[in-house]
């Protein structure tokens, strides 16, 4: 780098393997990483886990960017858009590596990280229904990053022993991520549900709505009711809520959201509707120039 | 070869080396420009192969650090212009970085440039990473307290977990009152 200033030296020659955006060669995120797949490991299953976190990933990522300029204050908003950072880039590694597994290890087989992100329908995504549920107001906001970071966290943990050692590096750095996303989450339950009685009657009204989504969570990754369900346990009971009233609510589920989050399978590909009109905006400039370069 | 030459042909090796080492070492992050790519700790590896190839190792940060491919970028660059026309960065997931990583050198550049250096990093033990409910700005008085880079003062508090890049926090002091950034522990 020539110029000290970072955004200035953006714009040098760097020769062709340097790229800023879609369309303008944006780097592997796995160059340079020995992506050799272990004996043992089955090709198929790696590339089916990897694209579920990355899609739960990018889906959960591009919902957090939604909240840039609206967040009720200038660091909650840098908050938001760091932590929707650190899942996009876990996003992409595991992109490329569900790529590589894809296509068994040959190189140009699978697809890349951008054919993945930008160029698969809807009912080709793999992203738990939470991921996709449109924002709300921020105790809405801080009560689904609770639920999917609690989830997520406690899934990379166990990942980290993956026989696949890429996978398990990723899933190694994507933990110390998740414990503060969690932190940050969790701290902002408590702070609005034992705060003022507007903040309490918002964050209630987000947990009785999101509460049931926890069916699905646990039907992708069953290793991790119990960790999850403690962590929630232990939150709820600092924000003086009762989580009794809401496995009541999910008993007696009502309203589309509800049904929606009993009955639907995004594992499988089975979305609702907002997923179309996320990726819709996700991957609109991609798709109007597939050939475009900048 | 006779084995006389092999002396000095390790010399050559030795020298090449530290031509590498040295110019790889001289390459500053791009966000953090104070500090090299070595005191940061993100440079785990600078060798020769045997085709006379250079190969550096660089860790990413964080997941989404934007600044990975910039630094591969300019190590590339500075080998190139010490002289070595075949150079390999390569890409090392395993062990993830940690704030642990910076040097003291980088630590105290830092510290001089108004970013107050890390903490020691959590350490794990195996188990269920318990949550931290602790709510408030986190004071602390005690000896291995965040000092304010400007002051010294102990007597500061985190207001912000995020600040302006992903490895920074915000903090005030409530000594001078000046508000600045830390590297945050990971």
């Amino acid at each position: 780098m020539t110029d000290d200033h970072v955004y200035l030296s953006l714009a040098e020659e760097h020769g062709d393997d340097t790229r800023w955006a879609f369309g303008t060669g944006f780097e592997d995120p796995l160059h340079g990483v020995d992506t050799t797949l272990p004996a043992g490991v089955d090709a198929d299953e790696l590339a089916a886990l990897c694209l579920a976190l990355a899609d739960d990933a990018l889906v959960a990522a591009q919902r957090l960017a939604q909240w840039v300029t609206l967040a009720p204050e200038l660091e909650e908003e840098v908050a938001l858009a760091n932590i929707g950072l650190d899942l996009l880039g876990q996003a992409r590694l595991l992109y490329a590596r569900a790529g590589q597994a894809e296509g068994h290890g040959e190189e140009g087989k699978g697809r890349d990280e951008d054919a993945l992100a930008y160029f698969r329908d809807p009912d080709e995504f793999r992203n738990v229904l939470l991921a996709e549920v449109p924002n709300g107001d921020f105790a809405h906001c801080v009560v689904k990053l609770l639920l999917l970071s609690s989830w997520r966290l406690a899934q990379l943990q166990q990942l980290t022993g993956h026989a696949d050692p890429v996978l398990a590096a990723v899933a190694h750095k994507g933990v110390s991520e998740l414990t503060y996303h969690r932190d940050h989450a969790a701290q902002w339950v408590v702070r609005l549900g034992d705060g003022t009685e507007e903040s309490t009657r918002r964050t209630r009204a987000a947990l009785a709505e999101l509460w049931p989504y926890r069916a699905e969570l646990y039907a992708a990754a069953p290793e991790t009711r119990d960790e999850v369900e403690a962590v929630l346990a232990q939150v709820l009971a600092a924000a003086h809520l009762d989580a009794t009233e809401l496995d009541a609510a999910e008993l007696g589920a009502s309203g589309e959201a509800t049904a929606q989050a009993l009955t639907g399978n995004g594992r499988s590909g089975e979305h609702t509707e907002h997923l179309t009109e996320l990726l819709a905006e996700l991957q609109g400039v991609a798709r109007s120039d597939p050939e475009a370069t900048w | 070869m006779s084995a006389t030459a092999r002396p000095a042909l390790d010399a050559g090796l030795d020298a090449a080396l530290d031509d590498a080492r040295a110019a790889a070492e001289s390459v500053c992050d791009p966000e953090l420009p104070m500090l090299t790519l070595a005191d940061l700790g993100v440079l785990r590896d600078v060798r020769i192969e045997d085709d006379g190839a250079v190969t550096a190792v660089l860790t990413p940060t964080y997941s989404g650090c934007p600044a990975l491919a910039e630094m591969r970028a300019d190590l590339d660059a500075a080998l190139r212009s010490a002289g070595f026309s075949t150079v390999h960065v390569r890409t090392e997931l395993s062990p993830p970085w940690s704030t642990d990583d910076i040097t003291a050198e980088g630590r105290r550049k830092l510290a001089e440039s108004g970013i107050a250096p890390p903490g020691r990093a959590p350490r794990r033990s195996g188990g269920p990473i318990p949550v931290t409910l602790t709510l408030g700005p986190r004071t602390t008085r005690t000896e291995d307290a965040v000092r304010c880079p400007r002051c010294g003062s102990p007597d500061t508090e985190e207001t912000s977990r995020f600040g302006a890049t992903a490895c920074k926090a915000l903090r005030r002091c409530r000594a001078c009152r000046e508000p600045f950034e830390q590297v945050k522990e990971i």
